[in-house]
């Protein structure tokens, strides 16, 4: 769904994921400022193949949610997708929370590189501990939000992870979300070579590394039940992952001290046993 | 009010050749290349198809090196 030619930097994992929305069928997509606009192009250029409206950050839930509603009224079939990065997430957070309680019928896409990467590397609300960005030169002192449990907690419709490192897995969750209805959610990990500092050809690697590690948990939420997505399934055993530190070792963003990698390694089992818990179905979930 | 003008139109090449980019340039193994389409599906700009290059925008970003399973591709200084 984009033409080669655009201005993605090399090794992008944003341009990769944004090919993968072949998966959806009748794509409209509601973009806002974001590394994203820059690989959509500038007037009178565009690089993508489907139709794409540029918003305010932070209207991105509620302009797909009128684009949606519209489309219906005229008795247009469309896929109405809100194309966000943690950015546009962190500004329209009140929009999208809002847009998953009302059961909006759209496609919410984040691609979260973990920081304010277009207007160069300021630390966002997903900056995972001890990542140095411009505005945290000595390594975030505070925890990343995490965006997914989070969706869980509004028993959100359709609730998935998903990583550019696993390209198969991100295209069945795609092509899933474009057959259902209601409000969908979908966070896709995309490892940035500029701003967490690794060489351009290791996106994939890094990308694998995170779900090998459990920095990033794959799942699907779907009728009030989690579950594990099958490329990342046996690293939930702590026997089965890598190290963090391995993980970490791949970027030279990270400062982090022998007692915030124990940090990370503790919150990563805390989050897979809450994860757990969504896998029963809802009402025996007391 | 005609809006027409205000529409960008999609096309190859919005931001230039970006072939020009690259630092390093993939070269692929024929013989050892088995048009599996693995660096198909992870290309970022889709640029490689059956082991043949659009070198016209490839970035050099190397990808296709790392996902080969077959190291059937190796970069070379431009």
């Amino acid at each position: 769904m984009i033409y080669p030619g655009n201005a993605s930097c090399q090794g992008c994992p944003i341009s990769l994921a944004m090919r993968c929305l072949d998966e959806i069928e009748n794509p409209v997509v509601a973009m806002p400022a974001g590394c994203s606009t820059v690989i959509a192009g500038l007037h009178p250029h565009s690089a993508m193949k489907l139709a794409v409206v540029h918003v305010p950050f932070a209207s991105t839930p509620a302009v797909a949610c009128g684009l949606s509603e519209g489309y219906k009224k005229l008795g247009i079939k469309a896929n109405v997708i809100a194309w966000m990065g943690d950015g546009a997430l962190d500004i329209g957070f009140s929009a999208f929370s809002a847009s998953a309680m009302r059961n909006d019928d759209i496609i919410a896409i984040v691609v979260d590189n973990e920081a304010y990467m277009n207007t160069g590397n300021q630390a966002s609300l997903s900056t995972p501990l001890g990542a140095k960005t411009t505005t945290s030169p000595m390594g975030k002192r505070i925890a990343r939000r995490n965006v997914g449990l989070i969706t869980l907690a509004h028993h959100a419709n359709y609730v998935a992870t998903a990583t550019v490192g696993y390209i198969q897995d991100l295209r069945a969750k795609f092509r899933k979300a474009g057959k259902l209805e209601g409000f969908r959610f979908i966070h896709v990990h995309a490892p940035c070579p500029p701003g967490w500092k690794f060489p351009s050809e290791k996106t994939i690697e890094v990308a694998r590394k995170a779900v090998m590690s459990g920095a990033w948990v794959l799942y699907e939420y779907e009728k009030g039940i989690l579950e594990f997505s099958a490329v990342g399934k046996k690293f939930l055993e702590k026997k089965n992952r890598i190290p963090i530190a391995e993980y970490v070792r791949t970027q030279s963003r990270f400062a982090l001290s022998d007692e915030e990698i124990a940090r990370l390694e503790r919150e990563i089992d805390e989050e897979i046993e809450i994860l757990l818990r969504f896998k029963k179905p809802r009402d025996s979930n007391s | 009010m005609d809006l027409e003008p205000l529409i960008s139109k999609a096309k190859m090449a919005s931001a230039g050749k970006t072939g020009g980019w690259r630092n390093y340039r993939p070269v692929v193994d024929e013989e050892l290349c088995t048009t599996c389409g693995v660096c198909t599906e992870y290309c970022p700009e889709g640029v490689i198809v059956n082991g043949k290059i659009d070198y016209d925008f490839c970035k050099g970003c190397g990808i296709c090196k790392e996902v080969c399973k077959q190291e059937a591709i190796r970069m070379v200084l431009e």
